[in-house]
């Protein structure tokens, strides 16, 4: 698919302002972005689990969406949508309803990783025509930056605190993305925010536009959680991609497809330093916490190419 | 036009499900109620309805996309039993508050633990407080009766509520009874299309629904759910006259079994109340003045009609398939009592629980139990008034 | 037919709420002003301005209107000054105090 970044940018917005997501917030930059891949003219129903993203877009009576809008509770993001796709084949076959409605929901990494990973997974197996959009910011930050199983190893959180006896979150974090390809889906994808935005959108309109389920993990980074510099977001995702943190790939009908291979791989310090909920890791004697972070970068880039049979 | 048939309860709440054709069916399979999505999914399969069937991996998913298709603009609707509704209990909140019609067929069965599969009502009592309109049955013929009524009653502009229909697991939803069926057209004619106001698919107006609420919004969104509440009484008894106009079988809010001259009342849900009207049989012979209401409709609770009902009754025994746990009875026992305390009754009162996990109740059980009523009058008082009955002490 | 929303205020009585809480409509949060949140806000420089667009995508809050292939000046109505656009902006189109 070609991408035409002016021709993007002009389409009309899908998510109004006066949300009340937090300044430099990463969730919403994803939105945005991702509903720019729908088509002119295209209706669709947006579903939501409960988190920042539903708290701050949906305040009574005010509603940022210019679509059609769900949200019901935490844990049934995909759940909720399938019921929604059902009664939109149902309307179409009983001749009730002419109009062309796409079917996407977005979650946080705590209502897609941990509490909604079965109603996820039963979507996705069912293979509803739709996308469900992980909003990944590595914890849960709406209840005020709990660990996730979405959170990389040692990050200080409010539940995995830095303390004499921790060093932060003592496990690796959950690949979502393999987990949903196992699905055996149509589309899978792990995208971020870099450059123009090109291969975020261009993965948004394939799993749009994809008969059939389709998952799209963004990593979407979180200032307060992550308590990096607010306007650095862009630097912090490209520092994540430059040191395969957070690799761009898709898995298209079984087939793995590296997007993007840096051409000197960053140290995974570039990336981590920036982030105060890994200071600790740069104290003196702390040097081998970032040696085993760095290897398990290492271990799953690895992994990766060899399923993208680099 | 009615055609007589010899059904179990599921296939007959399957077949008022197969002559609705409704939208969207998401089901996940519990005993005893199994066979509804069973039945209804070989009615798929044959082309028999063009309902959306989803078989999803849990209740709570059942009744989220339930909840999905219905803010989409869909008739839906799901069936469930005892710990499948437990998992469902956050979502039949969102149902209710979100104002959206549909239905659940419930097969009561006993929550766990320790896990037992047969009836009682402690699945769909723990869900009294959700928001949802519930209505029981005593046989096939009533269940049939109450689903083909089910969407007429939740869809009424003046409600908006989701609605469950209940039944006894096992006694009668496998107990195979005769029945009078309506013709498929009659029951289409009678439910109707779906036309909502607002819905999620609505092409020419989209809509938000499930927002955040700040306490300044809270307390009256929760009156204004309640407003559609007050409005279910009344839409009940209209629609139960359309119904008995088709049908000729006449529905009320309760029924009132041999109650006007009664001096000894039983209250109770479900289809121990069949038992109860052989053991009233058997009494009035003698000469006994002996009568039972049976509830049809617990949510909202009809208290005052309830009450006016056994306004001249001397005792009565309010029977609990649940246990409530708060040491003085359980759900149905506290609400009879309440609607008798606020009309000023001087009856004594009783409340027994039975049957619980599908413990039987026999016409000698009920007998014993009117005659348990005859020496609380005589002695002018209730004594125990939180007892069991069929219990081994 | 859209709920018009400027009778749901915060001292509406419980009659006058929408039944289930449900909007119809879209887009009523514009009616929300977040402007208010920071006062510290960046500034447009539009002869240094490009219409290269890079600065619209990165946007958290739907501020910076496009038309035409063009953005436009701010929305401060409803910007919150997290200055992500200074950083974006490659050509010095946009400063904001406190970000370099």
């Amino acid at each position: 698919m070609a991408y035409n970044f002016k021709e993007t940018m002009n389409k009309p917005e899908r998510l109004a302002p006066g949300h009340r997501m937090c300044a430099g917030c990463g969730g919403t930059i994803a939105v945005r972005n991702v509903l720019r891949g729908l088509h002119e003219g295209d209706k669709a129903v947006i579903g939501n689990a409960t988190g920042c993203l539903e708290v701050s877009t949906f305040t009574y009576p005010y509603t940022s969406w210019q679509d059609s809008y769900i949200h019901n509770a935490f844990e049934n993001a995909g759940s909720t949508l399938s019921g929604v796709e059902g009664a939109y084949k149902a309307l179409k076959r009983k001749g009730k309803l002419d109009a062309t409605y796409k079917f996407i929901t977005f979650g946080g990494d705590g209502g897609t990783y941990d509490i909604g990973l079965q109603s996820l997974s039963g979507a996705m197996e069912r293979n509803h025509d739709m996308v469900y959009v992980c909003y990944d910011n590595g914890a849960y930050m709406n209840t005020g930056i709990q660990r996730s199983s979405a959170t990389p190893m040692y990050a200080d959180t409010t539940t995995t605190p830095v303390g004499s006896q921790s060093n932060g979150k003592p496990q690796n974090r959950k690949d979502l993305a393999s987990v949903i390809a196992a699905h055996d889906i149509p589309y899978v994808a792990q995208t971020t925010f870099v450059q123009n935005f090109k291969d975020l959108h261009i993965k948004a309109e394939k799993a749009i536009y994809t008969p059939g389920a389709a998952f799209l993990n963004i990593m979407a980074p979180c200032p307060r959680g992550w308590r990096y510099n607010t306007p650095d977001i862009m630097e912090i995702c490209k520092l994540g991609v430059e040191t395969c943190y957070w690799p761009l790939f898709e898995v298209v009908e079984g087939k793995w497809i590296l997007n993007y291979e840096p051409k000197h791989k960053k140290p995974i310090e570039e990336f981590l330093r920036p982030q105060g909920r890994f200071k600790h890791l740069f104290k003196k004697g702390n040097e081998y916490l970032l040696e085993a972070f760095q290897k398990e970068v290492d271990r799953r880039w690895e992994e990766l190419l060899f399923r993208c049979s680099r | 036009m009615a055609r007589r048939d010899r059904l179990s309860g599921n296939e007959a709440v399957a077949e008022a499900l197969r002559q609705i054709n409704p939208d969207v069916f998401p089901a996940f399979p519990i005993t005893p109620s199994t066979e509804i999505p069973q039945y209804f999914a070989s009615f798929v399969a044959n082309g028999k309805v063009d309902t959306e069937f989803i078989p999803v991996e849990s209740e709570h998913s059942s009744m989220s996309a339930a909840i999905g298709a219905s803010a989409a603009g869909a008739r839906a609707l799901t069936a469930t039993s005892s710990c499948g509704l437990a998992f469902m209990w956050e979502e039949l909140y969102i149902a209710a508050s979100n104002r959206l019609p549909l239905a659940l067929a419930l097969v009561n069965r006993a929550l766990s633990g320790p896990i037992n599969i047969n009836c009682d009502h402690s699945d769909s009592m723990g869900a009294r407080d959700s928001g949802w309109i519930q209505m029981y049955a005593e046989n096939n013929q009533e269940a049939y009766d109450n689903m083909v009524q089910a969407f007429r009653i939740s869809e009424h502009k003046d409600v908006k509520l989701p609605i469950m229909i209940c039944q006894d697991g096992f006694i009668t939803s496998h107990a195979v009874e005769n029945i009078e069926l309506l013709e498929d057209e009659e029951v289409r004619s009678f439910v109707g299309e779906y036309k909502p106001e607002n819905y999620l698919l609505n092409p020419d107006c989209p809509m938000a629904v499930g927002p955040y609420s700040v306490t300044d919004y809270y307390m009256e969104a929760k009156r204004n759910q309640a407003e559609g509440m007050r409005h279910v009484e009344q839409v009940v008894l209209d629609i139960a006259k359309e119904f008995a106009e088709l049908s000729g079988r006449e529905y009320g809010l309760f029924e009132a079994y041999r109650l006007e001259d009664a001096e000894r009342a039983v209250v109770m849900i479900g289809s121990a109340a069949g038992t109860t009207k052989d053991a009233i049989d058997r009494l009035r012979e003698k000469g006994e003045k002996v009568g039972l209401l049976k509830i049809r409709l617990y949510r909202p609770f009809p208290a005052d009609a309830i009450a006016e009902a056994l306004k001249n009754v001397k005792a009565v025994a309010v029977m609990d398939r649940a246990e409530g746990y708060s040491n003085h009875g359980g759900p149905l026992g506290a609400d009879v009592m309440a609607a008798l305390f606020r009309a000023r009754s001087t009856a004594l009162a009783a409340n027994i629980i039975y049957g619980l996990g599908g413990r039987d109740v026999r016409v000698e059980d009920m007998e014993q139990v009117f005659e348990d009523l005859q020496t609380m009058i005589d002695q002018n008082d209730a004594g125990e008034t939180y007892r069991y009955m069929g219990l081994r002490e | 037919m859209a709920t018009d929303i400027s009778k749901l205020g915060l001292k509406a009585k419980w009659q006058d709420l929408t039944e289930g809480m449900i909007i119809a409509g879209a887009g009523t949060s514009a009616e929300f002003n977040t402007g208010e949140w920071s006062s510290v806000k960046p500034v447009f420089i539009e002869e240094n301005c490009r219409q290269c667009l890079l600065c619209v995508p990165v946007c958290p809050d739907s501020c910076i209107p496009v038309q035409d292939k063009k953005r436009a000046e701010f929305d401060y109505d409803h910007c919150k000054g997290c200055g992500i656009c200074v950083k974006a902006c490659p050509f010095g189109a946009i400063t904001m105090e406190g970000v370099n």
